[in-house]
């Protein structure tokens, strides 16, 4: 048992290790990112987050509006399985890998936001059942903790049983896979769905404490994460021979269209009633859309994010433009532009501005803080390219344990080939 | 109210205005170095049991300063108090002897800080007690003399000389409002100048913590770091707050503050009598705010901010005892709490005397 764990992961590793110059060069561009951030967060640690842009008024900002947009995404990589199975795509279990590996890649980018933005990084074992003390149920700070850590593990067993699997040549326990697969579906609506009740549960912030915050996250995770697995299956396709037939992302893009008229109508829903109710919580809209007085507001990312969802919305509805490889891209890109804005900052920060006590605080992210989302977003990407590296050739039977067990064999050697056709 | 107003004398945000920006970006150049005692941190630091854990932060500080020898010195010595720092309770369970020894601990950290002697106490709550504030907008003049008060009795960070990494805190913030709108929070102005109060047409409305009896602070905690005592006070366990600033979002009258920067407390306006859940210097990167001055009120004194205003806008007292001052008020007077729609119940309650 030890020996085949030991011999899977040095033929990942190995395998992880190999690659052409466009492959290095991403792993060495990823590589500085990483040390950049690292850079900045230790000048935090020593210094403190005086070094952000936060205050007292605005106590939260881009980390925690990177968090909550990367829980959508984790959230909705994983739902991607059930149009998988219920439309019949083929490679179910390589697509369920890629969900489930976008996911962990999302969940470590989200600990990571959430890790830079305490003050008391040495402490956050507080947040541990046992060694620590949990407010659970009441706070849903940790609710969030527990969800994201349960789902981040859920995901792990998933992946590594199927791959473990498939290295040794053998069909996956279905009686294990399958349950847990299931199970990893309410669990992404529970991350996204927790995360949001941590805002609309603040009965002092009215900006957030709406009921429809909720579905609107769920809505707006469903355009975030999709785009980008839309365009990661192109990527692989064409550098990992995977098989992935045009319906299966038409369809996706089709099943995106209705997320994006979904999250709009939710837009809808909330700017009239602010609007036409015309209470003094309307100033944080107006915040967010015009500024207020002599505070600029977020004008230009709030409009910025409106107008490409809207127009992401008319290129994934109009048939030509879904089945147009290059429109539809646009399409991906603008979308994941206009709900990292709308789940970003254009949530934390209008909900905190003006603070309770009617001042306005007007906060934009330093250059310290952008630096150290770099550094956290360089962790992702380097943890989702080397794991999707090993795990396609594993998942198509190209990466397997040599029968005498001795060193592991790939089948294409470079992932640059030219998707070649393989069996899966 | 903009944060771009001129002169700011009860800011308590640490980050008024433009300043901010400015700072933030040479923040990025210059070489990390303040004031405080660097020795000590670092001691700090390196001693720090989870030794493995933290290798990764130990080295960090290799390009800090010579200190790091100096901590290290002292590392044996400490490793044993470092060990029971990690594994200890929180400080609402913890035991009798626990509790001695934190407070031998602070009070010994102190003393190599400060150069001076700090004494700490842990006063519980006394049988019978839940205390309440009542403060009358009629005489309030705006004069902040309470914030200025409130900061040397409670040891907040003052501001830095030079500006940079400019923390300061005060837990009051006095808004000035327009007698012809009456209390409207979306028109204060916490910048005003205290020099020209009361100034034509205005009245002064001071907002502090409002402990409430429903807090939605605690609440949210996730690590259970603040909590409300038995005589109504909400206090916040500084050794196990993690920093995450929940408590501040959740708050209805931004009555939180959060330690941005290593505080800045000069040993000589450094108040010696403190409360191990008020007034003891606070470290960077935890949450403070009002604590009805814990460290005076469970002694039998007023809060420092009743006893120093001039024109005795300021009641306080135990609202179960029937012969207080703030019963006196509760039953003469027509009060009101803030934001009553949240369903906080505040113990601090604002009424017009005159």
């Amino acid at each position: 048992m030890f020996k085949h764990l030991l011999q899977f992961l040095t033929g990942a590793a190995r395998y992880a290790l190999k690659g052409g110059p466009t492959y290095y060069a991403w792993i060495a561009f990823l590589l500085c990112l990483i040390g950049y951030g690292g850079w900045g967060y230790a000048h935090q640690y020593q210094e403190g987050l005086i070094l952000t842009g936060m205050r007292d008024q605005v106590m939260w900002g881009f980390y925690i509006g990177n968090f909550t947009f990367m829980v959508g995404v984790a959230a909705a990589a994983v739902v991607l399985v059930i149009p998988a199975y219920v439309y019949h795509w083929g490679p179910i279990y390589e697509i369920a890998i890629i969900g489930e590996l976008l996911a962990i890649a999302a969940i470590i980018m989200c600990l990571g936001f959430v890790s830079v933005d305490v003050g008391r990084p040495d402490r956050v074992f507080h947040l541990m059942p046992i060694i620590g003390s949990p407010n659970f149920p009441r706070s849903l700070l940790s609710w969030d903790v527990m969800v994201l850590n349960m789902y981040l593990v859920l995901n792990v067993t998933i992946v590594s049983h199927m791959l473990y699997s498939a290295f040794f040549g053998r069909k996956p326990n279905a009686n294990i896979v399958v349950p847990l697969v299931l199970l990893s579906i309410p669990a992404a609506v529970s991350i996204h769905t927790v995360t949001a009740f941590l805002y609309s549960g603040l009965a002092g912030r009215p900006y957030w404490n709406a009921s429809i915050l909720a579905p609107r996250f769920l809505a707006s995770a469903f355009c975030s994460g999709p785009a980008i697995i839309l365009i990661l299956l192109q990527i692989l396709r064409k550098t990992a021979g995977l098989q992935i037939k045009n319906e299966a992302i038409w369809k996706i893009a089709e099943l995106m269209a209705y997320a994006i008229a979904l999250n709009l109508f939710f837009l809808v829903a909330e700017v009239f009633k602010e609007f036409y109710s015309d209470t003094h919580h309307l100033i944080h809209t107006e915040y967010l859309f015009f500024g207020v007085g002599e505070a600029r507001g977020l004008g230009l990312y709030a409009w910025t994010s409106v107008i490409s969802t809207v127009i992401a919305l008319v290129l994934f509805i109009v048939p030509a433009t879904r089945k147009n490889f290059f429109t539809l891209n646009v399409g991906c890109v603008l979308l994941y532009i206009g709900v990292y804005i709308e789940k970003g900052i254009g949530l934390v920060i209008p909900g905190l501005t003006p603070d309770t006590l009617g001042e306005i605080y007007a906060y934009t992210p330093t250059a310290h803080e952008v630096q150290v989302a770099a550094g956290i977003f360089g962790m992702g990407f380097l943890a989702f390219t080397v794991m999707i590296k090993v795990a396609i050739p594993v998942a198509l039977g190209k990466l397997v344990a040599k029968p005498d067990g001795s060193a592991p064999t790939a089948g294409a050697d470079t992932d640059d080939a030219h998707g070649a056709h393989v069996g899966a | 109210m903009l944060t771009e107003k001129p002169e700011t004398h009860a800011c308590s945000c640490g980050g008024k205005t433009g300043g901010c920006a400015k700072k933030q970006e040479t923040v990025e150049e210059t070489a990390p170095h303040h004031g405080h005692d660097h020795g000590h941190e670092a001691a700090e630091e390196l001693t720090d049991d989870e030794a493995a854990r933290k290798l990764s932060m130990s080295r960090r500080n290799f390009m800090k300063h010579s200190a790091i020898v100096a901590g290290a010195a002292t590392a044996a010595a400490c490793s044993t108090e470092e060990l029971e720092k990690f594994t200890a309770h929180r400080l609402r369970e913890m035991t009798q002897p626990e509790l001695k020894q934190l407070i031998k601990r602070l009070e010994a950290d102190y003393k190599k800080q400060f150069k001076k002697n700090v004494e700490v106490r842990a006063t519980p709550a006394a049988e019978g007690v839940k205390f309440g504030y009542a403060l009358d907008l009629s005489r309030c003049i705006g004069c902040r003399r309470c914030v200025h008060a409130c900061v040397k009795e409670n040891n907040q960070s003052r501001p830095t000389p030079e500006g940079e990494h400019n923390n300061p805190i005060h837990w009051i913030r006095v808004l000035e409002m327009e007698k012809e709108k009456g209390i409207d929070l979306s028109d204060a102005n916490p910048y005003y100048n205290p020099a020209e109060v009361p100034r034509e047409g205005h009245f002064y409305m001071p907002v502090q913590c409002q402990q409430c009896e429903n807090p939605p602070c605690v609440k949210v905690c996730p690590v259970q770091a603040t909590w409300k005592e038995p005589d109504g006070i909400v206090v916040i366990d500084y050794e196990w707050c993690i920093g995450c600033r929940y408590c501040m979002v959740a708050c209805p009258y931004g009555a939180r503050r959060f330690n941005w920067a290593e505080p800045n407390l000069p040993a000589d306006q450094l108040n010696p009598n403190t409360h191990v859940l008020g007034n003891r210097p606070r470290p960077k990167g935890v949450v403070e705010k009002c604590t009805f001055c814990i460290q005076r009120t469970r002694e039998g004194r007023y809060p420092a901010c009743v006893e120093i205003c001039p024109v005795g806008a300021r009641k306080f007292g135990n609202m179960l005892d029937p012969k207080s001052e703030i019963r006196a008020v509760l039953e003469s007077k027509r009060v009101f709490i803030l934001k009553e729609d949240l369903n906080t119940r505040p113990k601090f309650f604002y009424f017009f005397g005159i």
